[in-house]
């Protein structure tokens, strides 16, 4: 079991508060789906989902820089959602925070168990 | 760094007016994280794409701001409405300057 050193959580902490500026986040209309175990961590299929997003917010919080990919949203988007491939660094939560056009922000996390880290070294 | 970066796309060639399709977008990249050491120990620049664009006949349908943690060979999939037929386009912006650019056209009948 990974435990996070204080100044990793203070950065995923920041990284979440410069999108949504602090607000608190509700846990309705947004879909997370990772893999529950991923063997391999420099490539984990992830799919995020939040109908009626502005923009979606990704972030690894347990790897050396959390930020991830912002996806924003245009006019021609048939729907709020897209798939990427992911690193991660180890076992950790995988969290997407959505930001709604009523200026309000919504949140969803799994946890990925990762056989073999993703970041090198 | 910029070697054999190679975009491919897959897009329907034809829909029907107002018609919700499928795009996936794949390119071939290092995305060089900066957390990699060589041989000697000295860690590897970063050197990455940081942000990919879809734009259809000049408006836009998705961006993507990157970050490292996205895996070699960036990949995307996502939904896009086609109002009439044109030109999807896509950009990708690479950390040493390179904009790499693929079009592909759609007939809407």
């Amino acid at each position: 079991v990974a435990v996070l050193p204080v100044q990793a959580t203070a950065a995923v902490d920041e990284a979440i508060a410069a999108f949504t500026g602090g607000a608190e986040m509700g846990s309705e209309g947004i879909t997370l789906i990772a893999p529950e175990i991923a063997e391999n961590g420099n490539t984990v299929p992830i799919e995020v989902n939040a109908p009626g997003a502005e923009a979606i917010f990704i972030v690894a919080a347990g790897n050396p820089t959390p930020g991830v990919a912002t996806f924003n949203f245009g006019p021609l988007a048939a729907a709020q959602s897209g798939s990427t491939r992911i690193r991660l660094a180890g076992t950790q939560d995988v969290i997407a925070i959505a930001r709604m056009p009523d200026g309000s922000f919504v949140k969803a996390s799994q946890e990925v168990k990762v056989t073999i880290g993703g970041c090198g070294g | 760094m910029a070697d054999n970066v190679k975009p491919r796309v897959r897009v329907p060639r034809d829909a029907t007016a107002g018609e919700v399709i499928t795009i996936k977008t794949l390119i071939s990249h290092n995305m060089e994280s900066g957390q990699r050491r060589d041989d000697d120990g000295n860690i590897i620049p970063r050197s990455i794409i940081n942000r990919f664009t879809c734009d259809f006949n000049g408006v836009n349908v998705l961006e993507v701001a990157m970050e490292p943690a996205i895996s070699t060979n960036p990949f995307f999939e996502f939904q896009a409405t086609v109002p009439e037929s044109g030109t999807f386009t896509f950009t990708w912006y690479d950390d040493d300057g390179d904009v790499y650019t693929e079009t592909k056209e759609i007939t809407v009948s």
